[in-house]
């Protein structure tokens, strides 16, 4: 043979090797979805999942409504954000509901979801969501998948550890990421390198009433370090609240090198009783604040935003007991309670390792006063006493740990882009699957409270890359289900979700199905602008304001011939949907208008701004594909000159004249 | 020449494995499997208005047409959104039409003929007591018109009159006493 020859072999055969080779593997990384997964996560048409999952939307402002173990995506409920497709945040009884000390913000970061809980277990009435830009918390209602009020959270930055809430959703929480300078106007204008003098941080605990309706009961006023992610004691630790805290070092420039100088940071382990015994006690001091409390009411559909001028402030540092720091490995991020509410895991992010502490040692060390010194002025725990023991060599990066009902803890580590689980008791690491990328939170079904329902797990990843159809430069983030009901973690399915899931929750679709509302009672409308009769439709002019009581019905507006609106007047379109059927929304949209459309549910009001400044005749429509005769629901207005006399007329055919 | 067949042999070896050693996975979907399902009249709820069909199946009036309407295969249609005015014939109506017609336009063979009549009664757009003008001409799902009356608040649809009229949630039933008979 000669030398070309052999080389025309060796090349074959090496095509032969790597034909060999690949010819069993996956195509991509973890395509490993064989035998029984996809009959696993089908539901047959028509059928329902076993699960709603609601997802956090990250830097969308929303939530996302999500079946699971299908993924199917039911509903993007707005909550911060605007949102063109209901028009949430156009409409002018939505409007109010973002309007913050800072004026209309139509936009904001959302991470977590917190659904109120009864005895520790999910109770199906609300869901809780953070802004992270704007402070604010939001209250889903889950019997319409809308949101009813918002909250905003004065003297805090960065509400990133927030809506997590206590057992039996007493409170709600929001704790800064960012300190900041708190006080006068005078207070406030310091230079950025005064820091370790005068930034604070803050921690506010919002009551939350039978009826849902939220007010901060008091805030703690804690040295300014970053405040990241927190639980609430449940069960013997009912009455604590656990929160993760990095950047101790309290730097505030290139944190990225800075704030992970402390091989330890700490878990703020927050005694909340202690504080609402000072508060009948009558200590604690108002101060001022300037914040907007947004509220919808039921019965007009509209909400309401009210300032509110002061808070109830108490400084730990004077009022003993309330606040003590627990050591805990290089700044930690996930900060989760167990089931039993017997075991607090920390995840230092940039650990290799997972502390567990234990409540009662916690406790025990608290009572012997075994601490190792203070931070400035508050307790530290001794880490040693407080430590059940630690995940050793877990994986790289832990985030954030999830519960079965068996005992077992699942944490994501993002740097390693896995899934570990491991025994809460015996710090066992017991398996370990691959995310595809980067994994950032996990959901358990009810894994944050105090009765799991253990059947699947979800990781909601950062880094998409090659997972689905490419979409240019921007992707969506991806998501996987595994089954978790067996000893071995089980990737089920793979699918994309809205804007950045962070936290999410879910709940059996039983437990709320049934309690979703299909319509509102026209009856039960007292919204002062409401058309219940299509005979009751008209147009009134007050100065420059039009006032068009309007309504929508299969498959005509009244009126829909409107005359005598001139340039210069601001237009209300009033329209009410006079529908009691399920699944029959009315649209309403009109040429030139820099708001948005109108999404009207059956038996609701709702209204449309609108400034006209051309003269010309305006066609309006209904936008909601609502029946066969959808393409004729239709109607004209005829905008004349500002000094014009054309009188104001309304007509519908021959019905209304 | 044998150093070039021992080639393709080992590149075909190499192809070979590489399409069959991961043996069949993928099976074709079930066609047995249907997975069609009932049509809108099967949605659960009672909560909401009631729609022309539930208004019709309310009626103990109503009941031939009815009976009609499931023969013809139209009860999902009339469920949908519509919206509809359907002109609804009492039993009475239908008992007046020559014995045995009814009978007749029952059976599975005529369907398409119960059909035409059906959808003779039925015009897609809500026309309310308030907007039925005299000579005002209606056509009806069939494509045929039907002519509506009014003299001095007299109701009628062709020769029928116009007993009543019940709103519905995707639409009115006008409640006749006489059956429409296409021309």
């Amino acid at each position: 043979m000669n030398n070309k020859l052999i080389f025309k072999y060796a090349g074959a055969f090496l095509l032969f090797i790597i034909m060999a080779q690949f010819s069993c593997k996956p195509t991509a990384p973890g395509s490993v979805s064989t035998g029984d997964a996809a009959t696993r996560v089908y539901v047959p048409p028509g059928q329902h999942d076993e699960f709603y999952n609601i997802v956090s939307g990250g830097f969308n402002g929303q939530m996302s409504v999500v079946g699971l173990p299908s993924g199917r995506v039911f509903k993007i409920l707005p909550v911060f954000s605007v949102h063109p497709e209901n028009g949430y945040g156009y409409s002018e009884e939505s409007k109010p509901m973002l309007n913050t000390s800072h004026g209309f913000v139509p936009w904001d970061d959302l991470h977590h979801i917190a659904i109120s809980t009864t005895n520790g277990v999910h109770d199906g009435r609300w869901a809780f969501g953070n802004a992270n830009n704007t402070p604010r918390i939001a209250r889903v209602d889950l019997s319409t998948f809308k949101t009813v009020e918002i909250l905003e959270i004065p003297n805090s930055a960065g509400n990133h550890s927030s809506p997590f809430i206590t057992e039996n959703t007493e409170y709600v929480v929001a704790s800064s990421r960012f300190s900041v300078p708190l006080g006068s106007e005078q207070d406030r204008d310091v230079p950025i390198d005064t820091y370790k003098e005068n930034f604070k941080g803050t921690v506010s605990f919002v009551k939350v009433s039978d009826e849902g309706e939220m007010s901060i009961a008091f805030q703690l006023v804690t040295p300014g370090v970053n405040f990241d992610l927190a639980r609430a004691g449940k069960g013997p630790s009912h009455g604590w609240f656990f929160f993760s805290c990095y950047n101790t070092e309290q730097a505030y420039s290139l944190l990225e090198v800075n704030a992970s100088q402390r091989d330890k940071d700490f878990i703020m382990a927050v005694n909340w009783k202690k504080a609402e015994e000072y508060i009948a006690a009558g200590k604690g001091k108002m101060v001022k604040a300037k914040y907007a409390h947004n509220k919808e009411d039921k019965r007009t559909h509209t909400t309401t935003s009210t300032i509110l001028e002061e808070v109830l402030q108490l400084d730990p540092k004077e009022l003993k007991d309330i606040i003590y720091f627990i050591p805990c490995p290089k700044s930690p991020h996930g900060c989760d309670v167990d089931p039993t509410g017997r075991f607090i895991v920390g995840s230092g992010k940039l650990a290799a390792l997972v502390p567990v502490f234990s409540f009662e040692k916690i406790m025990k060390a608290i009572d012997d006063g075994d601490f190792e010194g203070e931070y400035d002025g508050i307790p530290v725990v001794r880490y040693e006493s407080a430590l059940h023991g630690v995940v050793e060599k877990a994986g790289l990066g832990p985030l954030h740990t999830e519960f079965d009902n068996n005992g077992n803890a699942y944490t994501s580590f993002f740097v390693s882009s896995e899934v570990v689980k491991w025994n809460v008791n015996t710090l066992e690491v017991l398996d370990r699957v691959p995310t595809y990328y980067s994994v950032g939170h996990l959901m358990v079904p009810g894994g944050a409270t105090a009765a799991p329902h253990g059947k699947y797990l979800v990781a909601y990843n950062k880094i998409t890359k090659d997972r689905y159809l490419p979409t240019g430069p921007e992707l969506c983030h991806s998501a996987q289900l595994y089954d978790i009901s067996g000893d071995k973690m089980r990737l089920l399915l793979d699918f994309p979700t809205i804007g950045e899931p962070h936290y999410a929750e879910a709940i059996p679709a039983s437990m709320i199905k049934d309690q979703s509302v299909k319509f509102y009672r026209i009856e039960d409308n007292e919204h002062p602008y409401a058309v219940k009769r299509e005979m009751d439709a008209k147009v009134e002019r007050n100065g420059n304001q039009v006032h068009v009581y309007m309504s929508s019905i299969r498959s005509h507006f009244a009126p829909d011939n409107i005359e005598g609106v001139r340039v210069g007047d601001e237009v209300y379109f009033h329209v009410t949907n006079l529908e009691q059927d399920w699944d029959v929304p009315h649209g309403f949209a009109i040429k030139g208008a820099n708001t948005g459309e109108l999404l009207i549910m059956p038996g609701e009001t709702q209204t449309l701004k609108w400034k006209p400044e051309k003269v010309g005749i305006y066609p309006f429509y209904c936008t909601d594909f609502c029946s066969a005769l959808h393409q004729e629901m239709q109607g004209y207005l005829r905008v004349s000159p500002a000094n014009s006399n054309v009188p104001l007329k309304f007509t519908l055919d021959m019905i209304l004249q | 020449m044998k150093s070039t067949f021992s080639l393709i042999v080992l590149i075909w070896l190499g192809i070979g494995l590489w399409t069959t050693s991961c043996g069949p996975k993928k099976t074709s979907p079930d066609q047995s499997t249907d997975l069609t399902g009932p049509g809108q009249s099967a949605v659960a709820d009672d909560e909401s208005q009631k729609h022309v069909v539930q208004v019709a199946v309310g009626s103990p009036d109503h009941s031939t047409l009815v009976a009609a309407v499931q023969a013809a295969g139209l009860v999902d249609v009339l469920v949908n959104a519509g919206p509809f005015t359907v002109f609804a014939p009492t039993n009475d109506a239908f008992n007046a039409l020559p014995a045995g017609t009814v009978d007749n336009l029952l059976k599975p063979e005529n369907k398409g003929q119960l059909q035409d009549i059906l959808e003779y009664h039925v015009f897609v757009g809500v026309i309310s007591e308030n907007m039925i003008l005299d000579g005002r001409k209606l056509n009806q799902v069939n494509l045929k018109d039907v002519t509506l009356g009014n003299k001095d608040g007299v109701l009628m649809v062709n020769d029928a009159n116009i007993l009543g009229s019940v709103r519905a949630s995707n639409g009115i039933v006008h409640v006749i006493d006489k059956v429409l008979l296409p021309q």
